[in-house]
C-alpha cells in the first residue's frame, strides 16, 4: 500500500462527460471568528456518489447545510446545472431537485411513516394549498409516498407512529422521505449515524440501488460503507478541503492516512 | 388524529343529535326553565365554534394566539355596523361582507405578525386584540364603551320572502346547531386536505416542513385567517343573538377564555375544544348559581383538569376508546 504512487489532485481531474449539477465557488461560512467551511470549491457531477469525509467539526453539516439553503453563506457562490443559487430561502431546493437528509434524525414524531412520506410527496404538487379534496384521494402523491416507503424498506411500518419506531428505523424513515419528495440529487447527512451493524448493511444496500439513478452527496464517516458506495471522496479538515478526487486516488495519499485515516480512523 | 374511534365518533354523534332534539324535547325534562336553555345552548355553541377555529391556530399549527376574541368581536360589530337601523339586514349580505371585514383584518394582522414566533407571537397578538379593543372602546360612532344595539335581527330571505327570522329563537337555535357542526365539519375537511397535512407538520416540526419545500410563512397565513374568520363568523352569530356588541367581546379576557376551552378540551383535536367549550360554560353557570366566589372555583377546575388530563377531555376520551378497544 505505501508504494501506490501518490497524484496530485489538482493534475488530474477526472475525465467524465457527466453533467455538472451541483457547484460551489469558493463557499465560505464563519460563525464569529470560527471559519466552519473555508473557500469551499466543489463540483458534483450528474448521478454520481461524491462522499465527504472528515473528523468531527471538519464543517461537513454546515457544508450540507449551505448546500441546501438552510444556513446563508458567508461567501462564495453555489451553482445548480449553472444557474446560481445562492441565496434562494431553503423551501426553493426541493423544486431544484435537492433533497436532503438530516444527521439528527428530523421528522414528524407524531405522524405515521406513512404520513410522513406522504407529506414529502405533497411537494410534488404545484402546491399544498388545497383545502377540500381529502389528501388520501391524491392517488399519484399515495402513490410516490407508498413508494419510498418501499424503497427504504419500512412498508411493513406503514401505519406506524413514527416517534415510537426504532432509531434505526427512523433513519430509514428519514431516507424514505428524502426520495418521496423525487429528487435527483440526494445529500445525505451521516446515513449510518447510530446504526446497528444489520441495519447499516440494509441501508449501504439501499444506497447502492439508489446510486445508479441519483447524484448523491454522502457525509460518513463509516469508512467501509465510504470506500464500497463512492465514486469521488472529498477530505475535509477544519472547514478547508484536504484532498479531492477519485476514490482509490485520496484512499492512497499520504496527507490523508495522516490527517484521518490513520490513527483518528480508530475512533470511529 | 385524522381519525376518530368508533365509540367517541358515537358519542359526538349522540351529544349532537341531543342538541338537535333539545328544542322540541328539552320541555319535557326542564319545563321551568327550558327557553332560557335553550338561549344557553345556543350561546355555547357558539363559543364552542370560536373554540374549534382557535384550535386551528394553536393546536394545529401551533399558533398561540391571544387575540382571538378581537375577530370574534369585529364579527359582531361588523353585523351591528352594517345592519340597516329599522329593518332587519338581509343575511345573504351582511354575512359575506361581515366574514369578508374579518378575513381582511386577519390577513394583516397575520401578515405583520406571523414571521415571529414562540412568546413573540403571543405579545403581537395580544397587542393587536386590545388594539381592536381599544379601537371600538373609544370611538363614539360605534358606541364607545356601551357598545351598539342592533334594533332588528337579520333575516334570511330567498326571492324576497322571509325564510328565517333569527329573531325566533327556534329558528335561531337550529340555524346556530348547522353552523355549529357546519364548521367542525369545514374543520375537519382542511385537516384532511394536503394544506390541512402541511399545518399539522409544521405544529409539530416547523424547520423540516420549510426543509421539505413548503414554505411555512404562506401555510401559516392562510390557516390564521381561516381561523380568525370562523371567529368572526362566531362573533357575527353572538351579535345577531343577543342585539347587541360591546367591547367586552374583543377583550383579552375572552381569548383567554377560548384558549382555556381550548387547553381543557384537548388542543389539536378539533372536537376536544367543542367539549371543552360546553364544560367551561356549563361549569360556570353552575357555580355562578351556587356561589358568589365561583371564579375561584373555575380556577381550581381548570388547574384540576390540566393537571390531571394532560391532553385534555379529548385525551381522557381517545384513551378510554383505545383501552376499550383492545379488550372488547
Ligand atoms: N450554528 C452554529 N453556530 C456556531 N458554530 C457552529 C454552528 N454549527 C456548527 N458550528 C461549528 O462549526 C464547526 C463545524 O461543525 P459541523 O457540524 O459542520 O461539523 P461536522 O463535520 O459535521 O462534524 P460531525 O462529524 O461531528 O458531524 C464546529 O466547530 C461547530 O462547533
Ligand atoms: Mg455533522
Amino acid at each position: 500500500m505505501t508504494t501506490m504512487p501518490l497524484v496530485p489532485v489538482e493534475a488530474a481531474p477526472p475525465c467524465d462527460s457527466r453533467a455538472c449539477v451541483l457547484e460551489t465557488r469558493g463557499l465560505t461560512k464563519s460563525f464569529g471568528g470560527l471559519v466552519a467551511v473555508n473557500a469551499v470549491s466543489l463540483r458534483f457531477l450528474e448521478r454520481q456518489t461524491h462522499a465527504i469525509i472528515g473528523p468531527n467539526g471538519a464543517g461537513k453539516s454546515t457544508l450540507v447545510n449551505l448546500l441546501t439553503a438552510h444556513l446563508p453563506p458567508s461567501g462564495g457562490r453555489i451553482l445548480c446545472r449553472n444557474t446560481d443559487i445562492t441565496g434562494l430561502p431553503a423551501h426553493r431546493m426541493t423544486g431544484l431537485g435537492i433533497g436532503r437528509s438530516y444527521q439528527k434524525t428530523n421528522l414528524f414524531p407524531s405522524f405515521t411513516c406513512f404520513e410522513n412520506c406522504r407529506l414529502a410527496a405533497q411537494t410534488r404538487l404545484p402546491t399544498s394549498m388545497r383545502f377540500f379534496r381529502p389528501a388520501a384521494r391524491y392517488r399519484e402523491i399515495n402513490r410516490h409516498a407508498e413508494a419510498a416507503l418501499d424503497l427504504c424498506g419500512l412498508s411493513a411500518r406503514r401505519d406506524r407512529v413514527a416517534g415510537t419506531m426504532s432509531y434505526g428505523e427512523q433513519r430509514q424513515l428519514e431516507i424514505g422521505m428524502v426520495l418521496a419528495s423525487g429528487p435527483e440529487i440526494l445529500v445525505l447527512d451521516e446515513p449510518l449515524a447510530g446504526m446497528g451493524r444489520e441495519e447499516s448493511e440494509r441501508m449501504v444496500a439501499l444506497l447502492r440501488g439508489l446510486a445508479p439513478h441519483f447524484t448523491i452527496i454522502l457525509i460518513e464517516h463509516d469508512m467501509d460503507a465510504v470506500f464500497s458506495l463512492a465514486e469521488v471522496l472529498t477530505v475535509m479538515v477544519n472547514g478547508t478541503l484536504l484532498e479531492t478526487g477519485p476514490v482509490e486516488q485520496v484512499r492512497a495519499s499520504v496527507a490523508v492516512r495522516d490527517a484521518y485515516l490513520g490513527d483518528g480512523a480508530e475512533a470511529y | 388524529m385524522t381519525s376518530i374511534p368508533r365509540p367517541v365518533a358515537m358519542l359526538l354523534i349522540a351529544l349532537v343529535v341531543l342538541l338537535a332534539l333539545f328544542p322540541s324535547c328539552g320541555g319535557l325534562v326542564f319545563p321551568a326553565k327550558h327557553a332560557f336553555l335553550m338561549q344557553k345552548l345556543a350561546g355555547i355553541m357558539i363559543l364552542a365554534m370560536m373554540a374549534m377555529s382557535l384550535d386551528l391556530l394553536v393546536g394545529v399549527t401551533g399558533l398561540v394566539s391571544l387575540g382571538h376574541a378581537a375577530f370574534f368581536g369585529l364579527g359582531g360589530y361588523a353585523l351591528a355596523i352594517l345592519s340597516p337601523e329599522y329593518e332587519a339586514a338581509n343575511i345573504w349580505i351582511v354575512l359575506p361582507a361581515a366574514l369578508a371585514i374579518v378575513a381582511a383584518a386577519a390577513l394583516l394582522v397575520g401578515f405583520l405578525s406571523i414571521r415571529t414566533s414562540g412568546i413573540y407571537f403571543i405579545m403581537v397578538t395580544l397587542a393587536f386584540g386590545q388594539m381592536g379593543y381599544y379601537l371600538f372602546n373609544d370611538s363614539r360612532a360605534a358606541g364607545g364603551s356601551d357598545g351598539l344595539s342592533i334594533m332588528e335581527t337579520p333575516a334570511i330571505e330567498i326571492a324576497g320572502r322571509t325564510l328565517l327570522k333569527l329573531a325566533d329563537s327556534d329558528s335561531f337555535y337550529y340555524l346556530v346547531l348547522a353552523l355549529f357542526v357546519g364548521t367542525y365539519a369545514l374543520l375537519r375537511m382542511v385537516l384532511n386536505s394536503p394544506f390541512g397535512q402541511v399545518v399539522r407538520a409544521i405544529g409539530v416540526n416547523e424547520n423540516r416542513v420549510r426543509g421539505l419545500g413548503f414554505d411555512p410563512v404562506r401555510y401559516k397565513l392562510a390557516a390564521f385567517t381561516l381561523g380568525c374568520t370562523l371567529a368572526g363568523l362566531a362573533g357575527f352569530l353572538a351579535a345577531a343573538q343577543y342585539g347587541f356588541v360591546n367591547p367586552t367581546m374583543l377583550s383579552w379576557h375572552h381569548s383567554g377564555e377560548a384558549l382555556m376551552m381550548v387547553i381543557l378540551g384537548g388542543m389539536g383535536t378539533l372536537f376536544g375544544p367543542a367539549i371543552g367549550a360546553f364544560v367551561f360554560e356549563l361549569a360556570r353557570f353552575g357555580f355562578e348559581s351556587t356561589t358568589d366566589h365561583w371564579q375561584l372555583l373555575m380556577g381550581g377546575l381548570v388547574v384540576t383538569i390540566v393537571l390531571v388530563l394532560p391532553r385534555g377531555l379529548a385525551g381522557l376520551l381517545l384513551d378510554l376508546a383505545r383501552r376499550g378497544g383492545k379488550q372488547p
